[in-house]
């Protein structure tokens, strides 16, 4: 080959290795540049990000959850604590074969159908690195079995947890609600609101009820440990703590012993209670029953259970005072009598030949009186004390649909009344426009007849009538209900007085508002529909009855024959007020398929007032209800 | 003066002065970080002061033996390295997937560890026996004096001592006068057989320049290493967090934090400050291996000083560069910094070659 050029010339050949020497001199230069080039990069020019890198890999967060807010009535009694306890808890993928596993921890402890149950439907609900409870409070004894075989059972781990228990019974189910796992929902609302990292120690998050309407104070503020971890993630030591702040407590305007005298009085019947301080609106008693257990819940309820719950013909998981819409029926007149005489249609002294029928002009229909022949001569208080549909029926056509819708919404009917509950239904309130806008017809004259009593489109639910009567007993400042009286910082001890909430005041001229009254208080007297009711009371009541057919709440038609009669019967309603003169309770009471007013409703109503104003109890009640008032 | 000091001294008096100042500063350095990367284990600190003591001695040996006799030894051991090769290839045992390791009864051995210095002492043999009359077929023969051992090493496979053994014969090749058109020739062709290399490559050799393009892609697997690795000289910034202080390398981010990613413990316990100074030594180290080569008497003495001294930064650069994460991960410790007996022996062996060099001019001309 030709390029080998000889070189016989040593010199020369010396002076080409020089040469080569040269150009391996700029090559080891060239790559010391490169690699002083590499590490000015990596250690100046990014040397922030790096730096926050190895932080991140230095530095872990451990969330510390704080504690849940403990929630008590306006006596101190606690209705809502925790209690630490011992869960057994399955990370499924740890696991090699989840059946074998299950077995394996059947043999060693008792799971129960429902357990299995419960965690298989969270399984599902779960990602593959999530801990699913399989069984909670777990015994000392369980625990021991577990941790002596803990070896055997990968995937499997015995932790304690923080649990909830709602010691007030069924009863206070509706107010307290409940808290569950978190799920996806739930963890994407927290996402949209921003409030995710304070939930990265959670498990529970409240559902329903005071637990979710109250979970911003009831849950707290998660803290954070700062912790250095090796490369395999062991802590290595505690750089900084962020305590957790604990949530904070609720006291209750509620008084779970009137609570459970309510609940008593209702008998074997089921309905909705409340009873509101005029003065505050604070929620003295909320009663809807059936209740249920919300201890069901904290763990994750079982399927079976959940849908004996849900399909229950007497749906015990709908709170009837929130979101039970009813007819107001005869309820309606003391606000119509009032609507009257405000907006000058009538006057007090006014009074009706009532011959037990009403029929519009240039019309043969008969609207019909309650009472069969009629009351005779009826006036505005008489109209009142006797429930005359007729009086009404008149005084309705004379006030038109308009000016009664404007009237009656001042009381806040056909709308939320603004309880510190979520839920709440507003019922409807009707007029010419809703009717326009929803059905795109016109308003028919008799359509305000019926109007006039309450019946018709009107709607409402127990806690508005309670909240307008409450305007009748105040004088016609409009409260918002609230079932928290005040907070407490469980580390600084002091309870803080929550705001009661005020929509207003409506004016309302006292001579008419005191007729009406004395209307109510002759619903009480002897002659009044409802006298029977608070015989030998040694207070005042000023009450309205009324009753209402089934709309809200439409039961299964295929249920036990014996309560179908009942069940067809009308939803019985009183509402009421006392002491009469000085009103200091006000209750709205919906009896389900109770007949008349009067003869269920009322009675329950006053064995509320009997407690609350001279601290008797029903005669009948149960021993373990005097237990839990001990 | 009693004879045995006399001895003693004209023994020592073989050591490059410069060379020794700069190789006892690294082997400082190299103890202070490997203190620090193993937790101050004693055993490790311990296992450290013997290698280093028994790689200097080697050092101190070699500088003694005059490069004529060296040049000697060139032959017997090129064919003993590659006869080992081929026993590998036929016996060998095979330790994570590749055939490197020969049995040898008392101790498992890599024949390919034998070829970093035969190789280049070979060639340098064969080239001052030509010295002079160098033509094409003398090129030739080198080429396939480097070609045998590369080709059975990559075989094995490990691409990477393949490649760092190659680079030898090849900078032997390039001082010997290898033209420049072959060069420029070879090195077009190589880039054009990049495809067909690619595509000859093992699955893991794929893997790890494919991870060294995108490191995120196998953060818990291949990429983890370079991924720590470059977090730590990166979060060591202008002044290093300081001795003992680096949590990557403290908390045990950091993989194979005493030997080969050595340089990560370094990079973010000293910072840019210290690699400077790092990167500085070792190119005072280079600088004074080619005023070696330049003033070396013998050809042999020229091509082994020069390519010696190439060769470490070779090391130097494909060891930085990988842990800094330009370069695939390939098993190269980092020259005196590394922790590990056989490495360290052979690196002071080829200074005691360049001190022999360097030192047995001067004997000559006097």
């Amino acid at each position: 080959m030709k390029y080998a050029t000889p070189l016989k010339n040593l010199d020369r050949e010396l002076a080409r290795f020089h040469g080569r020497l040269k150009v391996g001199a700029v090559f080891v230069a060239l790559l010391a540049t490169a690699l002083l080039a590499r590490a000015f990069y990596l250690q100046i020019v990014q040397h922030d990000y790096y730096i926050q890198r190895a932080e991140s890999n230095r530095i872990s967060l451990v969330p510390a959850a704080p504690n849940r807010g403990l929630i008590l009535d306006r006596n101190g009694r606690i209705l809502a604590e925790n209690y630490s306890a011992y869960t057994l808890e399955v990370t499924r993928a740890l696991l090699d074969n989840l059946e074998v596993t299950l077995a394996e921890v059947g043999k060693l402890i008792e799971i129960t159908p429902g357990q299995l149950r419960r965690f298989r439907r969270l399984l599902s609900e779960s990602h593959e690195f999530e801990t699913v409870p399989l069984k909670s409070k777990l015994t000392d004894e369980e625990v021991a079995i577990l941790a002596a075989n803990r070896y055997r059972l990968p995937g499997l781990d015995v932790k304690a947890r923080l649990f909830r228990n709602y010691q007030a019974g069924p009863g206070m189910a509706h107010v307290l609600g409940f808290i569950g796992r978190i799920n996806d929902r739930d963890l994407k609302k927290l996402r949209e609101d921003g409030r995710e990292q304070n939930y990265r120690g959670s498990v529970h998050i409240g559902k329903t009820g005071l637990e979710q309407s109250y979970e911003t104070l009831l849950h707290g503020r998660t803290g954070f440990d700062q912790m250095e971890t090796d490369s395999s993630g062991r802590a290595v030591r505690m750089l900084s703590r962020i305590p957790p702040v604990p949530g904070k407590d609720l006291r209750l305007h509620l008084d779970v012993e009137l609570q459970a005298v309510a609940e008593h009085a209702f008998g074997d019947y089921l309905g909705g209670l409340v009873a509101l301080d005029p003065n505050t609106g604070g929620v003295l008693a909320l009663v809807s029953k059936p209740g249920f257990d919300p201890n069901l819940f904290v763990d994750g309820i079982d399927p079976e259970t959940w849908k004996s719950l849900n399909e229950s013909p007497e749906r015990p998981m709908v709170n009837r005072v929130l979101r039970g819409i009813y007819p107001p029926g005869s309820t309606i007149k003391p606000f119509m009598a009032l609507a009257g005489l405000e907006l000058g249609v009538r006057k007090a002294s006014d009074s009706i030949v009532d011959p037990g029928y009403f029929s519009l002009p240039n019309s043969r229909h008969q609207f019909r009186d309650w009472k069969r022949g009629g009351h005779g001569v009826v006036d505005l208080r008489r109209s009142i004390s006797q429930s005359c549909d007729i009086y009404y029926y008149r005084l309705a056509v004379d006030m038109g649909i308009d000016r009664m819708h404007d009237y009656l919404a001042k009381f806040g009917l056909g709308e939320k009344t603004g309880i510190d509950l979520e839920g709440e239904s507003s019922g409807l309130l009707p007029s010419r426009d809703w009717k326009q806008r929803r059905w795109k017809q016109p308003w028919y004259p008799g359509e305000t007849v019926i109007a006039g009593i309450g019946q018709g489109y009107h709607l409402t639910t127990p806690l508005q009538l309670a909240a307008a009567t409450a305007m009748l007993a105040n004088g016609g400042r409009r409260i918002e209900p609230r079932l928290v009286q005040a907070v407490r910082d469980p580390l600084a001890h002091t309870w803080q007085l929550q705001p009661g909430g005020v929509r207003g005041q409506v004016a309302i001229d006292p001579a008419h508002l005191a007729i009406v009254r004395e209307g109510m208080m002759d619903v009480m007297r002897p002659g009044g529909t409802a006298a029977a009711s608070v015989a030998g009371a040694p207070y005042t009541v000023a009450g309205k009855t009324g009753t209402a057919q089934v709309v809200g709440i439409k039961q299964g038609a295929r249920y036990d024959a014996s309560r179908l009669a009942r069940q067809h019967r009308d939803h019985a309603l009183f509402i009421a007020y006392a002491p009469a003169e000085n009103p200091t309770i006000v209750v709205a009471v919906m009896v389900e398929n109770g007949g008349s007013g009067s003869g269920t409703a009322a009675p329950v109503a006053r064995a509320v007032f009997d407690y609350y104003l001279t601290g008797k109890r029903p005669g009948d009640m149960k021993l373990e209800a005097n237990d839990a008032a001990d | 003066m009693p004879r045995t000091s006399h001895w003693i001294v004209r023994r020592l008096s073989h050591l490059d002065g410069i060379l020794l100042v700069l190789v006892l500063l690294l082997l400082g350095i190299s103890l202070a970080v490997v203190a620090s990367a193993s937790g101050q284990s004693p055993a490790r600190i311990s296992g450290l002061l013997v290698n280093m003591g028994l790689a200097l001695s080697v050092m101190v040996v070699m500088a003694n033996i005059p490069p004529h006799l060296l040049s000697k030894v060139g032959p017997p051991l090129y064919v003993a390295g590659v006869v080992l090769l081929i026993g590998v290839a036929l016996f060998g045992e095979i330790r994570n997937g590749s055939r490197r390791w020969l049995n040898l009864g008392f101790m498992a051995f890599q024949p390919s560890e034998l070829l970093k210095l035969a190789l280049p002492l070979m060639l340098a043999w064969y080239f001052q026996r030509n010295e002079g009359l160098l033509r094409a077929k003398h090129f030739l023969t080198g080429a396939i004096l480097l070609l045998v051992p590369f080709l059975l090493i990559l075989r094995q496979p490990d691409l990477g001592t393949a490649l760092m053994i190659g680079a030898s014969g090849f900078y032997l090749l390039f001082f010997a006068g290898l033209p420049w058109k072959v060069i420029l020739g070879g090195g077009i062709l190589g880039a054009a057989a990049l495809p067909v290399m690619w595509g000859l490559m093992h699955d893991y050799q794929q893997r790890r320049v494919l991870t060294l393009l995108d490191p995120s892609s196998d953060p818990l697997g291949a990429g983890y290493h370079i991924i720590q690795s470059t977090i730590a000289i990166g979060s060591g910034g202008l002044f290093g967090k300081g001795w003992m202080q680096g949590t990557q390398n403290q908390l045990d981010f950091i993989p194979e934090r005493t030997t080969d990613f050595v340089f990560a413990v370094f990079g973010e316990e000293f910072g840019y400050a210290g690699v400077i100074l790092l990167v500085g030594l070792y190119l005072a180290i280079v600088a004074r291996g080619l005023v070696i080569a330049a003033r070396a008497p013998t050809l042999f003495g020229r091509l082994m000083a020069a390519t010696l001294s190439l060769n470490l930064f070779t090391y130097v650069f494909v060891n930085m560069g990988m842990v800094s994460g330009i370069l695939p991960v390939v098993g190269v410790p980092l020259p005196l910094m590394s922790y590990g007996g056989t490495a360290l022996i052979t690196l002071l062996l080829g200074m005691g070659i360049l001190m022999s060099v360097a030192t047995h001019r001067q004997l000559n001309k006097s």
